[in-house]
């Protein structure tokens, strides 16, 4: 009798203590954050004592021209990263999908950049960058040519290089565990075929890859937009507002302009892009596994 | 690939090359960098050509070393206090997230219970929440909230053992910190264990529990060991984002808390930049990852397609 309850607890026993700190320190927060950013919040008062606003914060944020600058930088930034990041990533799989000895070892260099933190990833790009003493601007003075003002001019571009150095690695792995598990016999099928090596790969291989690349795209632009600490050390956000992404503009709302509940509101709009960035993923793969269930069926029904 | 491109040419090696330097040389070059004085750094003559110093590292670790630094009359990097700090987050963070996500993620695969897809839904969901949408909730629950009163019993208790003035608050402490780390990778690890106790087979199971093995014995002593690539993966993820955090743990830390990506930034920031011992700072912070990647790649690799591949 006793063990038979104790069974029908165990699942809430499991389930209890992770329940408890995601309520506690995620749940809990989101809502207290949804009801601040509707007050007039400053940090030196508990939300209590804040003045109630209404939809100020919204629609202050909504006519903000340096809010739309951050915006645009955001989903510029984000898109450029995933796009030249999918281009590359997946070419370098396609061109390294053989048995080459040192492969693991290989692998291992490239997944190097993904681990460091991205304070020190900035780090390191900074100096590169650097006017003076960096490595590319020496580089250019060595062959002769001009410097290039990398930080300053053309922040958002070097911004671009070093997130696309850093992620890069993780769509090329990605995309090759994708493609080494592609049938075999639909490739020997086209090679027997006389399917040349361009067009295996853009009638056969892309095409079955496909799923798992959308996936890989969607989960890399939903991370493009945690990016923080990378930009934080290389630019601060500037010059001017060129490369101030939202995550830096919520952070600094909050702490420089001490405006709690903007950046709150802030924190609303981010959040509720990524949701639904979010639900396309999620109902993507659903999507895709209705369709090869029911293709599933169709097969065998045929047979 | 087909079989005209099987033969690897030399071009196809000096790509492999290019991108082995590619991606390997910003490491290395801060690596080199960090043995180098300021004056060999800023001029520059030549990359290799040089006399490696420890002094950098030196400067960078003054308040743990049991000797006096030379060229030192000051010590204001606290830089071995951060690692300790860093240390203790990221370790105990780890160990709480593995274990209660193992537990919940063991629960969502092998019990139907009353609401589990909710449970599901939301884990899938705050997976997405990026650090800067909770710095602001998080900043004023830890501040104002999540506090003891000072003249309650433990509060006092606390507050007598440790002094100060005020409530005793959740920020500033390693508590604070540690809280939001293990929320915030919860929802990962779930996610990514659960496609590794599927594949443990029932029959295991249910032979322990003939046995008269209850719940709990079957899941920490038949489950657990079979996982236990899994949970290497997840115990990697963890710690990387356990360890190099910095935009919640500055918000929450105090002048003892401070973690090293913090010092780092701080330093950054200030005019005068002394390349030399930021980057050996940076490395000393690299090094864990560093080699985590270097003797666990596998595991890494298996973590990455299972949470991304089931997607």
């Amino acid at each position: 009798m006793l063990t038979s309850r104790l069974n029908r607890l165990s699942p809430y026993m499991f389930m209890a203590p992770a329940a408890v700190i995601m309520a506690i320190a995620l749940i809990y927060p989101l809502g207290y954050m949804i009801w601040g950013s509707f007050r007039d919040w400053d940090p030196s008062q508990t939300i209590g004592e804040a003045e109630f606003v209404g939809l100020k914060n919204y629609i202050t944020l909504w006519g903000d021209p340096n809010f739309h600058e951050s915006l645009g930088v955001t989903l510029r930034f984000a898109f450029i990263c995933v796009i030249v990041e999918m281009i590359i990533g997946v070419g370098l799989a396609l061109l390294l999908d053989r048995d080459i000895r040192g492969m693991s070892l290989l692998r291992t260099m490239f997944i190097l950049p993904m681990m460091i933190a991205p304070v020190v990833v900035g780090l390191m790009w900074r100096y590169m960058y650097h006017p003076t003493v960096g490595t590319f601007n020496r580089t250019l003075e060595w062959l002769g040519l001009p410097d290039v003002d990398w930080l300053g001019q053309h922040a958002l571009m070097s911004v671009i290089i070093a997130d696309i150095w850093q992620w890069t690695p993780f769509i090329f792995i990605l995309s090759l565990a994708a493609l080494q598990s592609l049938p075999r016999s639909a490739l020997e099928a086209a090679r027997i075929d006389g399917a040349t090596a361009w067009q295996q790969i853009l009638y056969i291989k892309l095409p079955l890859m496909m799923p798992v690349l959308i996936v890989t795209a969607l989960l890399r632009l939903i991370d493009a937009f945690k990016v923080l600490e990378v930009i934080l050390v290389l630019t601060e956000g500037g010059p001017g507002l060129s490369t101030e992404i939202l995550a830096l503009r919520i952070s600094r709302t909050a702490t420089e302009f001490r405006e709690l509940g903007v950046a709150a509101a802030m924190s609303n709009y981010l959040l509720i892009l990524l949701m639904l960035l979010t639900v396309a993923m999620i109902g993507f793969t659903k999507w895709q596994e209705a369709r090869a269930a029911k293709l599933r069926m169709a097969n065998e029904e045929d047979s | 690939m087909s079989a005209p491109t099987q033969k690897n040419s030399p071009a196809f090696f000096a790509v492999i090359v290019l991108l082995v330097i590619m991606s390997v040389g910003p490491v290395i070059l801060m690596f080199v960098n960090s043995f180098k004085l300021d004056v060999d750094i800023i001029s520059g003559t030549s990359g290799l050509i040089f006399m490696p110093t420890i002094q950098n590292y030196e400067t960078a670790l003054c308040d743990v070393l049991w000797y006096e630094p030379e060229p030192l009359d000051f010590c204001a990097l606290k830089f071995g206090g951060a690692f300790k700090n860093s240390l203790i987050i990221a370790l105990i963070s780890t160990a709480l997230t593995l274990v209660i996500g193992s537990m919940a993620a063991y629960a969502l695969v092998r019990f139907r219970f009353m609401g589990r897809d909710t449970v599901s839904a939301t884990t899938l969901m705050v997976r997405m929440v990026p650090p800067a949408v909770l710095l602001v909730p998080v900043f004023g629950l830890w501040n104002n909230e999540f506090c003891l009163d000072r003249d309650g019993l433990i509060g006092g208790a606390i507050r007598d053992m440790f002094g100060g003035r005020g409530d005793v608050c959740l920020a500033g402490t390693h508590t604070g910190i540690i809280v939001i780390y293990v929320a915030m990778n919860l929802p990962f690890v779930i996610w990514i264990l659960q496609s590794f106790i599927v594949q443990v087979p029932r029959s295991l199971e249910e032979a322990a529990r003939v046995d008269g093995a209850g719940p709990f014995q079957v899941f920490f002593k038949v489950v657990l060991p079979l996982i236990k690539p899994g949970l290497a993966a997840a115990a990697i993820f963890t710690f990387r984002i356990a360890w190099n955090e910095y935009l919640l743990a500055s918000a929450l830390s105090d002048r003892n808390t401070k973690t090293v990506p913090i010092l780092i930034v701080n330093n950054m920031s200030e005019f005068n930049v002394e390349w030399g011992v930021i980057m050996a700072t940076g490395m000393l912070l690299a090094i864990p990852p560093i080699i985590f990647t270097l003797f666990a790649s596998r595991q890494i690799i298996t973590g990455m397609t299972a949470g991304a591949v089931k997607g």
